[in-house]
């Protein structure tokens, strides 16, 4: 059982007047190991073949930087080879640019057509850089004006996971939600499609993905009470060819004759209603603001979808479809495929929006076209392409709310200890709202065959309130309190063996591992921390091959890229905030625990590490 | 409104918009006497954000609030009844700003506060004027004026502030605020004259 820990960690330095300490770390038998509750529905056959993902999901590399995804695999791998574990060290400064936006920068650069794309937070600037100049000077700046009350209604801080180019044009969405497209070469907007209903409390912060015509966005808003959607705009006008709602009835949903869910609870007319309180599902969430996922193979579009609102469970009951789960559409239609929920009737805010990555896997002693999903929950889901069906769902962080996940109904095996109930504090609950990861996107390397996955070792305390629901406010009714999980390192990267289902190296890290990560064919992985240390690891071994200290801490995407002279380079935005960081970013103070919805209480010391900033910050080898 | 006495006109000092859209050129009745002596409309302007010393020094409806533990104590229901917290959390802020810090963009009396709640602020803050009792947004606005006296800030135990919120003592509006130099006036001694 749970030992007794009477030492609670006393800070020296307090911050403030009324010092905060970040709280002791979890015992590390108060969760279960990957040993006992992994599972997988065969056995490992790695002699079947090979792990990558096939050319159409991602082509050959043309040094370009596109998409926040890189390809539709999701693969984040960068073919380039010029810096390696060997050379890093020599890693230098090529050129910096400010943001002049001091929040939290989620966003990937995007390098296309020579010049270096960025959109930053809140207020949403768009930057074009001319990499074929010396110093990569600004082509030019599009300020897209969003309505100063959206920043009150992003739960989060006011971050953006970054545009996207395709034929000439960079489209991105803004807080206020709006998607827009801009000409590349004048920065001029070639439409603007205004989506979002500020006063319901919607919001736009992810990336759009750009495929088949179409640009596929979704909602914010999950903490307001918003209901969730996808939609898909046509690439050339910006119109709506169609909008899928994430609960309520199946023909809101774009649930008909094609849906062949695999497993049986999923399966039933009009779920997204049934499976709430009457009314329920109107303010219930199941928002789209992660990724989705383009699949060029088998023309699927895939997305995950967020908490349901209320965080206090008791207030509806039932599995609340389509909340916390991942749907297959088809990508002109919208018309669902397949659906599955990851974590029905949801606890403890376990949106299901993390990225998808498509690779071909040997399973089962054959190959199978698989989508890799790290979720929220702690588990790292391999699931069938074709049929929805999971094969294997293993935890990567510490997880104690269930005892693995039952195969052959899909449903999580529930541990009753750390289920939540209106009025009660249930303590250690692993992983915390935030996560074992959050949105931050992992990468695979065809070369290693191996998963780089940021993310956190994250715990919490939660208590469950009633409330009332007001348009426009916070939708919530729990008080949480986070605190460090095992071993009292918040953060880490783990390299992950899809096949053989189990880590092969990780790196611990103070604070949550923010950033995304991006692998190359020189063998590096690289990442940031919230402390401000950008690192190139190893990425057979994780040992670390250089580090650079930047203004501000990272919770952006890197990439790597060709430039117009031939030689690689690495690119990534500082600027803490987010969730996580925002103690720092936002107008947070240290003090509250359960402020930034219980996040402060696990970061209380950030704000001795690192400020805000926002910086885009470009290396290569000298040249 | 119009035909307010002036005293209660500055005391109603819920909106200027309501001011402007109701009264029209008769917003001269909102301005200080010393004004009034000056013909035809004026525009002033105040540097200070949502506190206009001219106009707002006292609210006679204020007053209750100070020095009233049942107000703090209502104040914090309500807080967490209309999902204050939600954004503010228990005061260490979130979507919404810190409201333990000493640090006031609308200004800190509450009177202010009772503003700023009323009409909401343009970077997200809704307005509730009309949509709860005009005394539950005084009850509201003295617990958080209270998160971030010393005496509240000192009965903190553990990571969640706020639970013992201390009255709001007279005092506490003495100082507050933006106030010009002693060798300098408040009056408005010069105006401009707007459009007629």
């Amino acid at each position: 059982m749970r030992p007794l820990i009477a030492v609670l960690a006393l800070s020296a330095l307090p911050l403030t007047g009324l010092a905060q300490t970040v709280p002791a770390p979890v015992p590390a038998d108060e969760v279960f190991t990957l040993a006992q509750i992994g599972h997988a529905i065969a056995a490992p056959t790695p002699q079947a073949g090979r792990t990558a993902a096939s050319p159409a999901n991602a082509p050959v590399d043309d040094g370009q930087w596109t998409m926040p995804s890189k390809n539709y695999a999701s693969t984040r791998f960068s073919s380039l080879t010029e810096i390696t574990p060997q050379n890093a060290k020599d890693l230098k400064v090529d050129f910096t640019f400010s943001l002049a936006v001091n929040k939290g920068q989620e966003a990937a650069p995007i390098i296309a057509d020579n010049t270096l794309f960025v959109v930053t937070a809140y207020p949403n600037y768009v930057y074009a850089l001319d990499l074929t100049k010396p110093g990569a000077p600004l082509k030019w700046k599009f300020a897209p004006k969003p309505l100063p009350a959206s920043q009150g209604l992003a739960c989060c801080d006011v971050v953006n996971r970054g545009g996207t180019y395709d034929k000439g044009k960079y489209i991105f969405s803004t807080l206020d939600g709006q998607v827009i497209a801009l000409d590349a070469k004048s920065g001029k907007a070639l439409w603007r499609t205004r989506l979002a209903n500020l006063n319901i409390g919607e919001t736009i912060t992810m990336a759009p993905t750009v495929a088949d015509g179409h640009v596929y966005v979704g909602n914010s808003g999950g903490e307001m009470g918003v209901r969730g959607w996808i939609t898909a705009l046509d690439e050339d006008s910006g119109k709506i060819d169609w909008k899928a709602f994430n609960t309520g009835p199946d023909k809101d949903v774009l649930i008909g004759s094609d849906f062949k869910p695999f497993y049986a609870s999923d399966r039933g007319q009009d779920l997204g209603v049934k499976s709430w309180p009457p009314e329920a599902w109107k303010i219930g969430g199941g928002n789209v603001w992660g990724w989705i996922t383009y699949d060029n193979e088998l023309h699927m579009l895939y997305h995950g979808t967020g908490n349901p609102g209320p965080w206090n469970a008791d207030q509806r009951p039932g599995d609340n479809k389509w909340t916390t789960g991942i749907f297959a559409r088809d990508p002109s239609s919208g018309d669902a495929h397949w659906y599955y929920q990851f974590s029905p009737h949801d606890n403890h805010d376990y949106d299901g929006i993390n990225e998808q990555i498509l690779l071909d896997m040997p399973f089962g002693g054959t190959m199978h076209k698989v989508l890799i999903h790290f979720d929220r929950n702690g588990y790292l889901y391999v699931i069938d392409r074709h049929s929805g069906q999971v094969l294997s769902a293993d935890p990567f962080g510490p997880t104690n709310w269930t005892r693995g996940v039952d195969l052959s109904t899909g449903r999580p095996i529930i541990n009753p200890d750390k289920t939540t109930k209106e009025g009660q504090d249930v303590t250690d609950i692993c992983p915390t709202a935030s996560g074992s990861k959050d949105w931050e996107p992992s990468s695979f390397s065809p070369e290693t065959g191996l998963l780089y996955i940021p993310h956190e070792n994250m715990c919490m305390d939660k208590k469950d309130m009633e409330v009332g629901y007001i348009a426009g406010t916070p939708y919530v009714g729990a008080e949480v309190h986070m605190k460090p999980g095992p071993g009292g390192n918040r953060g880490e990267l783990t390299a992950w063996d899809p096949v053989a289902r189990k880590p092969v190296w990780a790196v611990k890290e103070m604070f949550p591992v923010w950033s995304g990560t991006v692998v190359t064919g020189g063998g590096l992985v690289f990442y940031g921390t919230m402390d401000g240390w950008f690192k190139a690891v190893d990425a057979k071994t994780g040992a670390l091959a250089w580090r650079f200290k930047v203004d501000s801490g990272i919770i952006g995407q890197p990439v790597s890229y060709k430039g117009p002279d031939g030689h690689q380079y690495i690119a990534v935005l500082s600027g803490v905030g987010g969730w996580s960081g925002a103690v720092v970013s936002g107008p947070v103070d240290p003090r509250d625990g359960s402020a930034a919805l219980g996040m402060v209480n696990v970061m209380s010391d950030l704000p001795k590490y690192t400020t805000a900033g926002g910086t885009l910050y470009v290396f290569s080898l000298p040249h | 409104m119009c035909s307010r006495s002036r005293t209660e006109s500055y005391a109603a000092l819920l909106s200027a918009v309501l001011l402007l859209a109701g009264c029209g050129r008769g917003m001269q009745a909102a301005l200080p006497a010393q004004q009034g002596a000056d013909t035809g409309p004026v525009i002033d302007s105040a540097l200070d954000p949502g506190v206009d010393h001219s106009l707002v020094t006292v609210d006679p409806r204020a007053a209750q609030y100070y020095d009233n533990p049942q107000a703090v104590q209502t104040g914090k229901l309500l807080f967490g009844a209309f999902n204050c917290s939600g954004c503010h959390s228990n005061g260490g802020g979130g979507m919404g700003p810190s409201l333990m810090d000493d640090e006031w963009i609308y200004g800190d009396r509450l009177e202010q506060i009772h503003q700023t709640i009323v009409q909401g602020r343009p970077n997200g803050m809704p307005s509730w004027g009309g949509k709860i009792p005009d005394q539950q947004i005084w009850q509201l606005a003295a617990y958080v004026r209270s998160l971030s006296l010393p005496a509240t800030l000192a009965a903190q135990n553990g990571p969640t502030p706020g639970q013992s919120p201390a009255p709001v003592p007279r005092d506490a509006a003495q100082d507050s605020g933006w106030s010009p130099p002693d060798d300098t006036t408040n009056h408005y001694t010069t105006t401009t004259t707007g459009p007629q």
